[in-house]
């Protein structure tokens, strides 16, 4: 049962440069943890999908096996898993967030 | 169910005996913390892995019994 969930996680981290697993919706973040991560792609002006776990207990579950990591948020960019709320921010605050987006070829507002 | 700051740092001490744990509890709820680790466990290791170092040394208590642990993971100067 767990690969057709690991199929489904690798598809959408293929189909979509920045894919962000959190609880809620981009606009509507449903935890502090996932809050401060759509906060920081947004000041950056990065374009990434939603994937709203809540709605999606499956995912909720297998994406925590997928990547070896116990918590939601997740981030991944270009299928890359980068870290969850507290390595995304230290990563944005030392700026190897930005220089990640840009070796990996992924736009953003350079100015933020 | 909570966790206490001692069995925290107890839990990551077992598995990383060189560590220097230090616990801050954010919110004294036993559920909110912050932890800053150094340890030699962590050289060479992206920030990835070095994280999943302390949650496999918390075995599966993160996610579950500990909803949040701020993670900041340094490596010993040499």
């Amino acid at each position: 049962m767990e690969n057709i969930i690991f199929e489904r996680i690798k598809k959408e981290i293929a189909e979509n440069d920045v894919v962000l697993f959190l609880k809620g919706t981009a606009i509507f973040p449903q935890c502090g943890f996932s809050a401060a991560v759509v906060q920081v792609l947004s000041q950056l002006g990065v374009a990434f999908d939603d994937f709203n776990v809540l709605e999606d207990n499956d995912i909720r579950e297998g994406i925590k096996e997928f990547s070896n990591w116990p918590t939601i948020p997740q981030l991944y960019v270009k299928g890359e898993f980068i870290g969850g709320c507290d390595i995304v921010r230290e990563m944005y605050e030392t700026g190897e967030l930005t220089d990640l987006l840009a070796e990996k070829g992924v736009s953003f507002n350079a100015a933020a | 169910m909570a966790m206490s700051a001692s069995e925290i740092t107890n839990m990551i001490k077992e598995a990383l005996p060189d560590a220097d744990v230090r616990i801050e509890d954010l919110r004294g709820d036993g559920d909110h913390y912050a932890a800053y680790i150094t340890s030699a466990a962590f050289e060479g290791k992206s920030r990835v892995q070095q994280h999943q170092i302390v949650y496999a040394a918390l075995q599966g208590k993160m996610g579950n019994e500990l909803h949040a642990l701020a993670l900041q993971t340094f490596v010993p100067n040499a």
